[in-house]
């Protein structure tokens, strides 16, 4: 048998499925390129602008007066790792365990829905209503702006993006690997430590990546909480600069200097959280 | 299907069902079972789909309790005492009845630390005596040539075969007395089969097995006693050769002779 001997209504059929097929393909191809555009252009942009502002002094020195010549981001860089670490860190165990309270023990309970509710709700809320609830929650009644503040509103953020990211990440782990767990007698506290979530880890580190990234460059929540400093401080009770805060502060400002450590600001973010996924990506690559 | 059946035998059984009843919700899957499953034989549960034969293995290790709308009633005695008692911890039925399921289950840690794990839970063992007993469930699982040089690499990078062998050393090496096999083949090459079908044969020196299965040549080859259940019911119960060769019912012989199912 030949292919020509396909009927002609066949033969239609197919070449209509085969046009689709282009069309479909040529769609989604336009639809990657033009995000993949501006990803391209601001990344160009950052690298073009921030290049310019970069010098060691951005590292070593602290945020400028105004129409000084010289000057860094040290200060904004250090707070900023500082804030944004230990947010990280109380944020991460609470985001994990309350997803696994929702996937692994809540899933039909009263609570875990109302918790499930929350959090989504959380998960969307404007950052700035975080910022300015930690506002009224914490520094109007301590009477003055602290990093710890700062990093409570940032803490905030990563718990829900949390939640949801290991809620989904456990979920998607088949019953029958817990099934077999049990039937060897496992508790169930280590059927989830040893097997469930460490079979999901690499979604869950995935989330906690998106959410530190994504507090990296928060300004919102810091500016009622953290507020800035002009100078070097590694005291938690007091305000503390930040690259986000720093880079808002700088980049509408009429002096030059200033809004060229705004651009070397923006770049190091954008590398930073680069680095990170790439660092956390490599580390993580194909291991159990 | 009107007259009761009664899995009774002549050896001593190992484990015994009472009027057993179980319910997923309101759905009556399992009615009125009384059975005795011989010790150090192999039983096979066969039946068509959705007669209950899995639901029976998975409340032998109350499986079942997992989700809270499925519930058993009636009795299952283990050597005398009562497996479905809410007195007894669930985790020492399951480290005395152990369960190898349809679907490879590799756990994401190495080849070693899957069989470890189980062992772990009951038992503190020096290193050395833990390698001992990992090579002796990979080789009671006719696995540990083929993995002996590469214990710490992930198991899920065995295939298929292999991981079920996996599955099974790692039933195995906490050294159940049961173990319940819920159609261990269905997704394994004819020689993976024939490796896991001489393992039962292996196993049941020491341990009572019980294995559900679709292959009715599966089931007549490595079983001493076979159990056909339809519907939620044990229809016949007896040696395998009498319940192949001059089934007792005539719906045992529709279904084992392909007429029906």
């Amino acid at each position: 048998m030949s292919f020509a001997t396909l009927s002609a209504a066949k033969m239609a059929q197919h070449r209509h499925r085969k046009r689709i097929n282009v069309l479909a393909l040529v769609l989604s191809l336009s639809a990657m390129a033009f995000g993949l555009f501006w990803l391209a252009w601001i990344l160009f942009e950052t690298l073009r602008l921030g290049l310019g502002g970069m010098a060691l002094a951005v590292f070593t020195e602290m945020t400028p007066p105004p129409l000084a010549s010289t000057g860094g981001l040290a200060n904004a860089i250090f707070g900023s790792m500082l804030m944004v670490s230990l947010a990280t860190a109380l944020g991460t165990p609470i985001g994990v365990m309350a997803g696994v309270y929702l996937a692994e023990y809540g899933q039909t309970t009263w609570l875990g829905r109302v918790t499930q509710f929350i959090s989504d709700i959380l998960l969307s809320a404007p950052s700035i209503v975080i910022g300015l609830f930690v506002y009224s929650a914490v520094v109007a009644h301590l009477r003055s702006y602290s990093a710890f503040a700062g990093i409570l509103a940032l803490a905030l953020i990563v718990i829900p993006v949390v939640i949801r990211t290991t809620e989904n990440m456990l979920s998607l782990i088949p019953n029958a690997l817990r099934e077999a767990a049990y039937a060897l007698g496992t508790p169930k506290w280590k059927v989830i430590s040893s097997v469930t979530l460490k079979a999901a880890r690499a979604g869950v580190i995935t989330g906690i990546l998106l959410a530190l990234a994504r507090i990296a460059g928060e300004t919102a929540p810091l500016l009622f909480t953290a507020l800035s400093n002009q100078f070097w401080s590694a005291d938690l009770s007091g305000p503390m600069a930040s690259l986000p805060v720093t880079i808002f502060k700088f980049a509408m400002s009429p002096y030059e200097n200033w809004r060229d450590l705004a651009w070397a600001g923006v770049l190091i973010i954008t590398m930073g959280v680069l680095a990170l996924n790439i660092l956390a990506r490599v580390l993580f690559r194909n291991k159990y | 299907m009107d007259t009761k059946v009664s899995g009774s035998i002549s050896e001593k059984p190992k484990l015994t069902v009472r009027d057993l009843n179980f319910y997923y919700g309101s759905f009556h899957a399992l009615k009125h079972i009384h059975l005795d499953i011989p010790e150090r034989k192999v039983t096979a549960f066969i039946g068509p789909s959705g007669c209950g034969k899995s639901t029976l293995l998975r409340v032998f290790n109350r499986m079942f309790e997992l989700y809270p709308d499925q519930r058993a009633e009636g009795s299952v005695t283990l050597d005398g005492e009562d497996i479905l008692s809410k007195k007894l911890d669930v985790s020492l039925v399951r480290a005395k009845i152990g369960m190898v399921f349809q679907k490879p289950t590799p756990f994401p840690m190495s080849i070693y630390d899957n069989i470890a794990f189980g062992v772990r839970l009951f038992e503190t063992l020096p290193r050395a005596e833990m390698d001992e007993r990992v090579e002796w469930a990979l080789k009671k699982a006719a696995l540990w040539n083929e993995v002996k040089d590469k214990l710490n690499q992930n198991g899920s990078s065995l295939s298929g075969g292999q991981q079920q062998r996996l599955c099974i050393a790692r039933g195995i090496a906490i050294k159940p007395e049961v173990l319940l096999l819920d159609e261990p083949c269905s997704a394994l090459d004819p020689i993976s089969t024939g490796k896991i079908e001489e393992l039962i044969h292996e196993l049941k020196v020491d341990y009572t097995v019980m294995i559900v299965t679709h292959n009715m040549q599966q089931a007549a080859r490595c079983s001493d006693y076979t159990a056909y259940m339809y519907l939620g019911d044990l229809v016949e119960f007896g040696p395998t050769s009498e319940l192949f060769m001059k089934p007792k019912k005539k719906d045992t012989e529709d279904y084992i002779t392909g007429r029906f199912g």
